[in-house]
């Protein structure tokens, strides 16, 4: 079992009218791994992102989740299986409290309410908004409410973790301390998959790194070895600058 | 922080019974009929508006159409009295049941609907509910249903001589609903149908069912204001389509949780206490000839509360938790 990789997408289209988002889409992420999806503007990143938590289904392919084909099944039943996630534009719960945002979260594993507010409490700790758990949702500054999303996710004790560009538009501080909620969370045992637009917070940060372009896969490798690779540069930067590479 | 969260929780349930006694001994000393109409009616209105508000309120599902399940609620215990001879206690659970199964049957569609569109169907529904009363014959039609005095008894839910007992039902009427909402509060449905209102996109990404969560709370919603028209109908013991389940009825519902504060604990009967007098005085003082005037009174609260404070009169009484904390 623990061969297997945790995910895997196999041959994933997905069509919105003329637009191809995603064509021939087959990536794995394996247990305990850290993995970056990264790429341009409109390569496909959330498209993916959205076929994996089960928002919509792909047009074709399939989504093979802890071995198990989870392609028909919808986002909350997903989540039931241990697929978390984070929006890459939050939604938080406005008008509840941190604390119970993270409730809703924990209400996955266990209806028991002391059981579930305990299990919150521990998640907003681990995330450092502990002294926030009582504060309303819209009253949190922007960098607390990505921690929010992530310990919203953490809640659900996902096996695996979708991050959608939680580190972007963070100063270097909170980008610094996001990172290392990252390493953490893994440490824990989480797998991690996250779209990533930063390069130079992201590369350091994963174990491997996924490019897409035009909705396909780019590249896949080493962070380094990607960075330095002739396609994504010019996927990146156009076609000029890839010459000297 | 728990201990802080579960003595405001007790803090809540101590502050209602402390009301619900003294609402209890007040019809003793006021002995006055008009007065304890309007207490009785205060107490109804409390408890259909705290009903209506785990739909509307808590899970965000605005509901105009609630009319529906009052006039159900209203006509199976009529019927089933007048018709059958079937005690209206048992009448008042079945248009419960009843109500609470029409309302999953008509959310099973209307629950795609999001927003305006929803609160369209829901107009829409109770509309036709109340042209097919007027037109079913069996049911008394446009002519309704008058329910027979068979003389003062508790088994038979008739009190002639005396209001005290529908005061009494009222009350526990309300006391339940309260009761509902405060334990609904605190448990997973409070928690998914808050979600759900806020945001339900989330609320399915964190593995809440969202169409589940709005079918259970528009289930139990229906069933509470389907007692509350039974209990309407023994009250006024005459029952037309238009006296049980026109559209003003959805309005009175909705009002008063939109007065005191829409999705909280203590809004919907903190809005009834002000609003239900208010209409019922205004309407015995200056309305008669100048009809129309007690729904300006009405109008202009409404406008006024929108205006000054949004989230409702019962912000003024809880100090903000948010501050509490820091």
């Amino acid at each position: 079992m623990t061969t297997t990789p945790l995910l895997e997408t196999r041959g994933v289209w997905q069509r919105f009218g003329g637009l191809i988002a995603n064509s021939d889409v087959s990536i794995s992420v394996g247990r305990g791994e850290i993995v970056g999806l990264i790429g341009p503007n409109g390569a496909g990143k959330s498209t993916l992102f959205n076929l994996i938590a089960g928002v919509l289904p792909p047009t074709q392919g399939s989504i093979v989740f802890d071995g198990e084909d989870v392609t028909a099944l919808p986002a909350a039943v997903r989540c039931q299986r241990g697929v978390g996630r984070t929006f890459q534009v939050v939604k938080s719960f406005e008008t509840m409290t941190v604390i119970d945002n993270v409730i809703v979260g924990a209400l996955v594993r266990s209806t028991v309410m002391r059981d579930a507010r305990r299990k919150a409490h521990q998640v907003l700790e681990f995330c450092g908004l502990g002294p926030r758990a009582n504060v309303l949702a819209s009253d949190l500054v922007p960098s607390e409410k990505r921690r929010l999303e992530v310990a919203r996710a953490l809640a659900t004790e996902p096996k695996l973790l979708l991050l959608d560009e939680v580190l972007t538009g963070l100063t270097p501080v909170e980008a610094k301390t996001g990172v290392e909620l990252v390493r953490k969370v893994r440490d824990t045992g989480v797998t991690v998959l996250m779209v990533e637009h930063v390069m130079e917070i992201v590369m350091p940060l994963v174990d491997r790194a996924i490019v897409l372009d035009l909705g396909k896969v780019l590249v896949e490798g080493k962070p380094a070895d990607v960075v330095r690779d002739p396609k994504v540069i010019s996927a990146y930067l156009g076609d000029r600058h890839a010459v000297g590479a | 922080m728990d201990t802080d969260f579960a003595r405001s929780r007790r803090r809540d349930l101590i502050v209602a019974f402390v009301l619900a006694a003294i609402a209890a001994v007040v019809p003793l000393f006021v002995k006055d009929v008009y007065v304890q109409n309007i207490m009785v009616l205060t107490l109804m209105w409390g408890a259909l508006s705290q009903s209506w508000n785990i739909l509307s309120g808590y899970c965000g599902q605005i509901s105009l159409g609630h009319a529906l399940y009052f006039g159900i609620g209203a006509y199976t215990t009529a019927l089933l009295f007048t018709k059958f001879g079937v005690l209206p206690w048992f009448g008042m659970i079945g248009g419960g049941l009843i109500s609470a199964v029409i309302a999953m049957g008509l959310g099973y569609p209307c629950f795609r609907l999001r927003g305006h569109y929803f609160v369209i169907a829901t107009i829409v529904i109770a509309e036709i509910g109340l042209l097919l009363f007027h037109n079913w014959d069996w049911a008394g039609a446009a002519l309704g249903i008058d329910i027979p005095v068979r003389g003062d008894s508790w088994l038979k839910f008739q009190f002639t001589r005396s209001k005290l007992p529908y005061f009494y039902f009222a009350l526990a009427l309300a006391c339940v609903a309260w009761f509902v909402t405060w334990w609904l509060e605190d448990s997973k449905w409070g928690y998914w149908w808050r979600a759900v209102k806020d945001n339900p996109e989330a609320a399915e990404s964190l593995g809440v069912v969202v169409f589940n969560s709005k079918m259970g709370a528009a289930a139990v919603s229906a069933f509470l204001v389907a007692v509350g028209g039974s209990f309407y109908a023994q009250f006024v013991s005459y029952i037309d389509p238009e006296s049980v389940m026109g559209f003003q009825f959805s309005l009175l519902m909705a009002l008063p949780a939109v007065l005191g504060g829409i999705g909280t604990l203590w809004g919907p009967l903190l809005g009834a206490v002000i609003l239900i007098p208010v209409t019922e005085l205004t309407r015995s003082f200056i309305g008669g000839s100048g009809r129309g005037v007690d729904l300006i009174v009405y109008g202009g609260l409404i406008i006024a509360i929108s205006l000054a404070r949004p989230q409702g009169l019962v912000g003024l009484f809880t100090p903000k938790r948010k501050e509490a904390a820091r």
